[in-house]
């Protein structure tokens, strides 16, 4: 018996040997291919590009092929796989983390031909590299606002990632909105240095919870912090992804992270031959930014809320316009004055009401 | 049915020989169903990882560039274990080698003379010897447990250099974005191929495997760090210092690590940032042991595993596997090279009850 069991592994591995090599080289396709950061499967940020991508494949069946890689690392680790997607055939990379900058554009210098695409940063060094990001930051107003009135402590929690400006902009925006409900409305912040870190993020909430705060938000990418929140009864916000499921009676709303229009016009320009370098940076008002519905809260918070969308989205409300405060106490705006886009992307300080010190 | 593991009275020749190979079918046995598993065809995917790898000049380069730290802190770390010595710290000493060598270009960025790049490389050997004498002198002193300290130091060393890149070391034109200035070209490794990424630390890691390999088997240190090693009590009688060693060991280990440490910032990354530790202190512990602690294994256990990491990254580029299938398989190898080492000096016994005891 066994000897018969060990004969037919034998042939099946000879066989599976000698199988003749696919190459696959099919008609004339697009190739469109994705690196991420995290896994798929993390119902946050890399979900929502993966979903972007099949969004991709769904608008145009045939004519499209799509690949990708998950849980790249965010470093000189990232040259090859980046460079690998390249090699492979594909005619548009999108690169969708922070720290893929460097490589993207190196990789881009390498393949002229082939169109890059960096997701949140800022570099473009060669014509065949494009860079967009969404207005996150509109979202977190509105969450600030809602985190406001339905906090009893009148303390929120915030799981950070890294001390990038858009991380910063994003928690600044938060305290912006909850102050303008309550201008004694306080922050805590704990940084966990990692996009990707389930028991960490977990950690992270547990300890704000512990420290009083009621309302937990994030910025990082996995489902974590909205589960212990869920375990220990506060309320949460979801990041990147409709987390309600993970938080049915937890999730006040989520920023959502629509990328599929900005894919499918990418690709379809790259079809085309219309590739041209780009620098997108949109939001609400363009359907980038999307909230979730909003969640086990009163009428009359759902509603302010609606008003908020509204408002930023036809441009009548701005978070960041003045007066606001520096932590320090100094005045960064003057009443009235809108912040410019440079201080904007580069911002390295917190506003007034962080009750944290910004790793500098 | 029990399975014993008995020790040879003599170790075993034809399994010294064997075992690579045993090892190898036994992947190929199991990574045939394990793909096979995955729906994908298993000799395709086994081509794209062993074999692939090797028709490209782009991808052997890469394997060259990701073996390189990996060879050059596992021969120190050889010599290390070889002694008695449990350096479990490499990756912390990697660090501060890097950091240490940066001080110039961090700086001196002005200072540009054909001197720089050896003052690096020698300063961050000096670094990475000197952040391991700390565990090194804490045993030979007071008989502390060198495996944890060194373990610990690790740590130290990555919020250490973390604090660096993202606060007093930090690019002023960066955005806020953690790490340095790029350097510049009199601080920056170059490449030994013209358009090529592998650069001088490949060359630093044959000569050292080289150099090692003939202090090892050649002169009285090689024989003084066996006898301490496998006979501390011989070793006294013989009038060899058991705690000089110690220190040797380490401080040997130590540069060793720094130098990859170094070479790495200055050849690959060409800046220090955050993303320095990926772990090779840990990784070449394995690679270590899958060399037999001989340097010349060394070089070429430190080669195979880089390749089945470009391998890897090719199967899921190619085959659009996940990147935990590819670690699997990356394990089953390991796991089997280590397990058919294991037999070189153990025989596997069998016993069908009390009966037949003795039967072997």
């Amino acid at each position: 018996m066994k000897k018969k069991t060990a004969m037919a592994l034998a042939a099946a591995i000879t066989m599976a040997f000698t199988a003749q090599v696919s190459t696959a080289s099919a008609a004339k396709k697009t190739k469109a291919c994705f690196v991420y950061i995290g896994p798929v499967g993390d119902f946050g940020w890399t979900y929502q590009h993966d979903q972007g991508r099949q969004a991709v494949e769904k608008a145009f069946g045939d004519e499209v092929e799509t690949a990708y890689l998950e849980s790249v690392p965010e470093s000189s680790e990232a040259q090859r796989p980046i460079e690998g997607l390249a090699r492979s055939g594909c005619n548009i990379i999108f690169t969708t983390s922070f720290n893929y900058m460097d490589p993207t554009n190196k990789a881009a210098k390498k393949f002229p031909d082939v169109k890059f695409e960096h997701a949140t940063g800022f570099k473009r060094e060669y014509p065949n590299v494009s860079n967009y990001s969404s207005k996150f930051y509109q979202g977190r107003y509105v969450q600030g606002q809602i985190a406001a009135k339905m906090s009893k402590t009148g303390v929120a929690g915030y799981i950070a990632s890294f001390p990038i400006p858009e991380v910063v902009r994003g928690i600044n925006s938060f305290i912006l909105g909850a102050q303008s409900v309550n201008p004694d409305f306080k922050l805590k912040v704990v940084w966990v240095s990692t996009w990707f870190d389930p028991p960490k993020e977990a950690d992270a909430a547990k300890a704000l919870i512990d420290q009083g705060v009621d309302i937990v938000t994030q910025h990082t990418d996995s489902t974590a912090a909205m589960q212990v929140a869920a375990e220990r009864g506060v309320l949460a916000f979801g990041q990147a992804s409709d987390m309600i499921k993970f938080g049915p009676k937890t999730q006040l709303t989520a920023i959502i992270d629509d990328w599929a229009p900005y894919y499918i016009s990418r690709v379809k320009a790259v079809m085309d031959g219309t590739w041209k370098q780009v620098n997108v940076w949109e939001g609400m008002a363009e359907g980038n930014v999307v909230m979730a519905p909003f969640t086990n809260m009163p009428d009359d918070v759902a509603k302010m809320a609606t008003e908020t969308v509204a408002k930023i989205t036809s441009g009548e409300l701005e978070p960041f316009t003045g007066p606001v405060m520096k932590q320090d106490g100094t005045v960064w705006l003057k009443a009235g004055e809108r912040a410019d886009i440079g201080t904007m992307l580069g911002m390295n300080f917190y506003v007034k009401g962080v009750d944290d010190k910004l790793p500098q | 049915m029990t399975l014993f593991l008995e020790k040879r009275a003599n170790y075993s020749r034809l399994f010294s020989a064997l075992s690579p190979f045993l090892a190898l079918g036994l992947t190929l046995v199991f990574g045939t169903i394990m793909f096979t598993v995955l729906g994908q065809n298993p000799a395709e995917a086994l081509y794209i990882y062993f074999v692939l790898p090797l028709t490209d000049a782009y991808l052997i380069e890469q394997i060259v560039l990701k073996a390189t730290p990996l060879i050059l802190i596992a021969i120190g770390l050889s010599v290390c274990f070889r002694s008695g010595n449990w350096n479990i710290g490499a990756e912390g000493q990697y660090l501060i080698g890097g950091m240490i060598g940066s001080l110039i270009p961090v700086y001196f960025n002005d200072f540009q003379s054909p001197i720089v790049l050896p003052l690096m490389m020698v300063m961050g050997m000096l670094g990475g010897a000197m952040y391991a004498a700390v565990p090194a002198i804490l045993k030979s002193r007071f008989g502390t447990n060198e495996i944890l300290t060194s373990l610990m130091l690790v740590y130290v060393a990555q919020q250490f250099v973390d604090w660096l890149v993202r606060t007093p070391w930090r690019d002023p034109q960066g955005m806020g974005f953690p790490g340095t200035k790029r350097f510049n070209e009199s601080a920056v490794l170059p490449d030994l191929l013209t358009n090529g990424e592998a650069h001088w630390g490949t060359v630093f890691a044959v000569v050292a495997a080289i150099g090692t390999w003939f202090m090892l088997s050649k002169t009285m240190k090689g024989f003084e760090v066996t006898v301490l090693g496998e006979c501390p009590r011989a070793g006294r009688f013989a009038g060899f210092d058991a705690k000089k060693m110690t220190i040797f060991a380490f401080l040997f280990s130590g540069a060793l690590a720094g130098l990859a440490g170094i070479a790495e910032v200055s050849g690959s990354v060409e800046k220090l940032d955050d993303n320095l530790s990926l772990g090779y202190g840990f990784t070449a512990i394995i690679v270590a042991f899958l060399g037999r602690l001989n340097p010349l294994g060394i070089l070429a256990a430190g080669l195979i595993l880089a390749l089945s990491y470009i391998g890897g990254e090719e199967a899921q580029i190619v085959l659009q596997i996940s990147n935990r299938a590819t670690n699997v398989f990356q394990g089953l190898l390991l796991f089997f090279v280590l397990a058919t080492d294991t037999l070189i000096h153990y025989r596997i016994r069998l016993e069908f009850g009390s009966s037949v005891k003795g039967a072997s």
